[in-house]
């Protein structure tokens, strides 16, 4: 059944391995994915090791409900220490890697050590083979992938792997399956290198269990026919996030030129152009947003290049970031990160700072080789991620993620980079919001935005339509703006998105189908349904939140034991300092209040119940049972 | 009237939907290798392509069935497998030139699609149309449809660019 998959522990350094059944009673604390792969990090991994060097400690999983009648349940969750930030690594990616590890009878793998040659991970109906990978070491992510099926005779096998990022140790390296699934954020590949670990493959044929099938059934088909009749989700199956870039351009909230503008002028990059190139929409296993196209460059310098996406982020990186107008150059640099397996994200921001850097002279043709790093230069951007792939001249600088590289350049560089605990932001401006500023400053794993955004503040939605959102579970009855420019109940949003996502995290959903974009979409009280009708777990909407806040605390734990403290919840200068140049009235001239956003962090540390250094009390730690932690029960 | 299961390929997003609830329907469980559709992907050309069984008028398995076991059902439409009478040979997964008839080594027995008695499980969830239960009758139409739409477009351009 849906909860009998095992746990392994895979020690590459001896090869040795050893399963074992994961506990109820670890589901009711944690769920599963996300939840216990944190849990699985504390216990595990020891304080202050090197995040590249063999006692770092990987943790894959599926989340609960993965492979069951639950909407878009295909989420692979990969944790480790993250060599980007030297705080928690925390990443999750769709595809179809998930449900197959379940088939092959495993919830979660912790990977130790180290391999003494390049090996793959063969993990097939409760086996676990460690195979050589020298053949597939240096090839990229789509050729391995197709390698490892071949060298298995079977292709329905389904593999999670590094391309040749990871491998050198770029600190932003992916995790990928298939042609675009990442695991981005947080440098997971870069982990799968230091291990010499190319690849996990999976193949299973046991029945996963639904504890109620008709009524998961029926439930699932009233839950996809109010999914699919959504607004949203009519957008997302027609343009998938691309469709972002042209709203949010309009308003004046992406980020242009390292944070030098508000608003791209003249950007070509608009989700209509992928009309030209695309063949077909793709979905991940058991969804209906398909919200990535598949995509075929027919003629021109680029003609036979093939890849699915793009995102919003690739239109960010490749496009206004690094003040580029053309949509090809988003193709393309899409296809080059997915294929080098390089997180689109944290790229983009590298490379817009050092062309700042250029721009201002700190960089100069003599660190770049020759490379005219000049705003809009479509070839220099594209010729840089292959550099920083291969870590090649300024390449292998930047590959080091935005703090090292500040300090390996010097020169007051680090002034210019757009960051939160050494991981670079969305390719957003959150000066005129608030909630999503605060979002990224105290994002468990960095700056980031899938861990806590409140997009729907953007809406200005009725405050009584908030109040049914953000009232519960667990009651509040503090206020709620929908005014997002003001400080007025943003920690709330911020906290229940947390606990939210986190939640869908343990259970392997994809954040599309929740309260994320979307204020119709699903949360607590479906997701307690969902877990009950396929595992028969009952867990009420507050208990779901209760388990959520373990996770998310024990996240922060693991993040103070390596030396986190108040200063890191921050934001550059440049939020506080620099208005926001243009955009619609209500987010011209705006940036962070210094004042009021060090009370919104105080807020939010006591909605947490943390103190205001921001340790979690102990009376905290009591009430959610983390009191004796590490505990060593897994 | 006699339905027909048809399979648009270019609207299928490889998301295996079909996969697991025809699983769920016939199983209980969810587990593809019992699931009497698969999705067939060539990830790197961007080509997936639901395979089940293709119901046919003349059909190989019911021919090379020793127990007659095999039939066709014409009220449904459909080619049945009476479990009293298969006796495991497996000589119709051989026969079956779409690999329409699969082997479950949970029960071990042979399965094959039975359009859920009517009303199949797979395109009541497909989300993107790929997958459609029409009358057989129809079936043209509904194509034709789609390509004199794709005619009617090109006709407007080719009037737009003489004028």
């Amino acid at each position: 059944m849906a909860l009998n998959r095992k746990i392994a522990y895979i020690d590459l350094s001896t090869g040795e391995f050893k399963t074992a059944p994961i506990p109820i009673e670890m589901r009711e604390l944690y769920l599963g994915g996300r939840g216990l792969d944190m849990y699985l990090l504390y216990n595990h991994l020891e304080p202050g090791v090197d995040p590249l060097g063999p006692d770092n400690v990987l943790t894959v999983s599926a989340g609960l409900l993965v492979g069951t009648l639950a909407s878009a349940s295909a989420r692979t969750h990969i944790g480790a220490k993250s060599p980007l930030t030297g705080f928690l690594g925390s990443s999750n990616m769709g595809g179809f890697f998930a449900p197959e590890l379940r088939w092959a009878g495993f919830d979660h793998l912790v990977i130790k050590g180290k391999a003494d040659n390049p090996v793959y991970l063969w993990i097939h109906d409760g086996e676990i083979e460690i195979r050589d990978a020298s053949d597939v070491w240096g090839e990229d992510v789509f050729d391995t992938q197709e390698l490892i099926k071949e060298e298995l005779g079977d292709p329905e096998v389904k593999a999670l792997c590094i391309g040749i990022a990871g491998e050198n140790l770029v600190r932003f390296a992916n995790v990928m399956t298939g042609m675009k699934n990442a695991a981005g954020r947080s440098g997971m590949g870069a982990v799968m290198g230091s291990k010499n670990l190319k690849a996990i493959a999976v193949r299973g044929t046991r029945d996963l269990e639904i504890r109620f099938p008709e009524k998961a059934l029926e439930y699932n088909q009233g839950l996809l026919e109010h999914i699919g009749s959504t607004k949203f989700a009519q957008i997302m199956q027609k343009w998938g996030t691309m469709f972002i870039y042209g709203v949010t351009n309009t308003t004046g909230l992406v980020r242009v030129r390292n944070f030098q503008l508000n608003q791209q002028v003249g950007g070509n990059i608009e989700c209509e152009h992928i009309e030209k190139y695309a063949l077909g929409s793709e979905g991940c296993y058991g969804c209906i947003m398909n919200c990535r196209h598949k995509y075929l460059i027919r003629d021109g310098p680029h003609a036979g290049t093939y890849g699915e996406g793009p995102e919003y982020t690739s239109q960010g990186a490749f496009g206004m970031e690094v003040g580029c107008n053309n949509f090809e150059t988003v193709l393309v640099g899409n296809h080059l990160v997915n294929k080098y397996g390089l997180d689109t994200l944290e790229i983009g921001s590298m490379m817009a700072w050092a062309m700042e850097l250029y721009e201002v002279g700190i960089l100069t043709d003599e660190d770049t080789g020759g490379l005219k790093l000049e705003w809009g230069n479509d070839e220099a951007v594209l010729e840089m991620i292959t550099l920083i792939a291969e870590r090649k001249g300024l390449g292998d600088i930047l590959a080091e993620g935005p703090l090292r590289a500040a300090e390996k350049i010097g020169k007051g560089s680090i002034k210019y980079l757009i960051h939160v605990k050494g991981m670079s932001n969305l390719h957003s401006d959150e000066r005129p919001t608030p909630s999503l500023a605060l979002g990224i400053a105290t994002g468990s794993r960095g700056s980031d935005h899938l861990r806590s955004r409140p997009a729907i503040d953007l809406y200005h939605l009725p405050e009584e339509l908030l109040r049914k959102i953000y009232g519960g579970p667990k009651p509040y009855d503090g206020p709620l703006s929908s005014d997002y420019t003001t400080y007025i109940g943003k920690p709330r949003m911020v906290q229940w998105q947390e606990m939210m996502y986190e939640a869908i995290d343990c259970a392997g959903i994809c954040k599309y189908h929740t309260i994320f974009l979307s204020p119709n979409l699903i949360a607590f009280d479906e997701l307690s349904k969902l877990i009950y009708n396929n595992t028969g777990l009952e867990f009420s909407p507050e208990e779901i939140w209760d388990i959520a806040d373990r996770a998310y605390t024990i996240e922060r734990l693991f993040n103070i034991r390596e030396g986190l403290t108040r200063s890191d919840d921050w934001l550059v200068d440049r939020y506080f300092d620099e208005p926001t140049p243009s955009g619609l009235p209500i987010v011209r001239d705006k940036c962070i209040d210094r004042e009021k956003f060090k009370q919104m962090i105080d807020e939010y540390y006591e909605m947490h119940g943390w103190d205001e250094d921001g340790v979690p009390r102990p009376e905290t730690l009591k009430n959610l049972g983390l009191d004796g932690e590490p505990s060593h029960r897994l | 009237m006699e339905m027909i299961l048809v399979v648009d390929h270019e609207k299928c997003t490889g998301c295996r939907l079909c996969e697991m609830v025809c699983s769920v329907r016939h199983t209980g469980v969810n587990n593809p290798t019992r699931s009497r559709i698969h999705v067939i992907k060539w990830p790197k050309e961007g080509f997936e392509l639901p395979m089940l069984c293709q119901q046919c008028e003349e059909a190989p398995c019911i021919a090379v069935c020793p127990k007659d076991a095999l039939s066709r059902d014409l009220v449904l439409g459909r080619v049945m497998l009476n479990y009293d009478l298969c006796i495991g040979c497996k000589m119709c997964v051989i026969a079956c030139p779409f690999g329409g008839m699969g082997i479950d080594t949970v029960v071990q027995q042979v399965i094959k699609c039975d359009l859920c008695d009517g009303d199949p499980a797979c395109v009541q969830f497909c989300g993107s149309g790929a997958l459609q239960f029409v009358p057989a009758n129809r079936v043209n139409l509904m194509k034709k449809r789609d390509a004199g739409w794709k005619f009617s477009e090109l006709m407007k351009k080719s009037l737009e660019a003489k004028n």
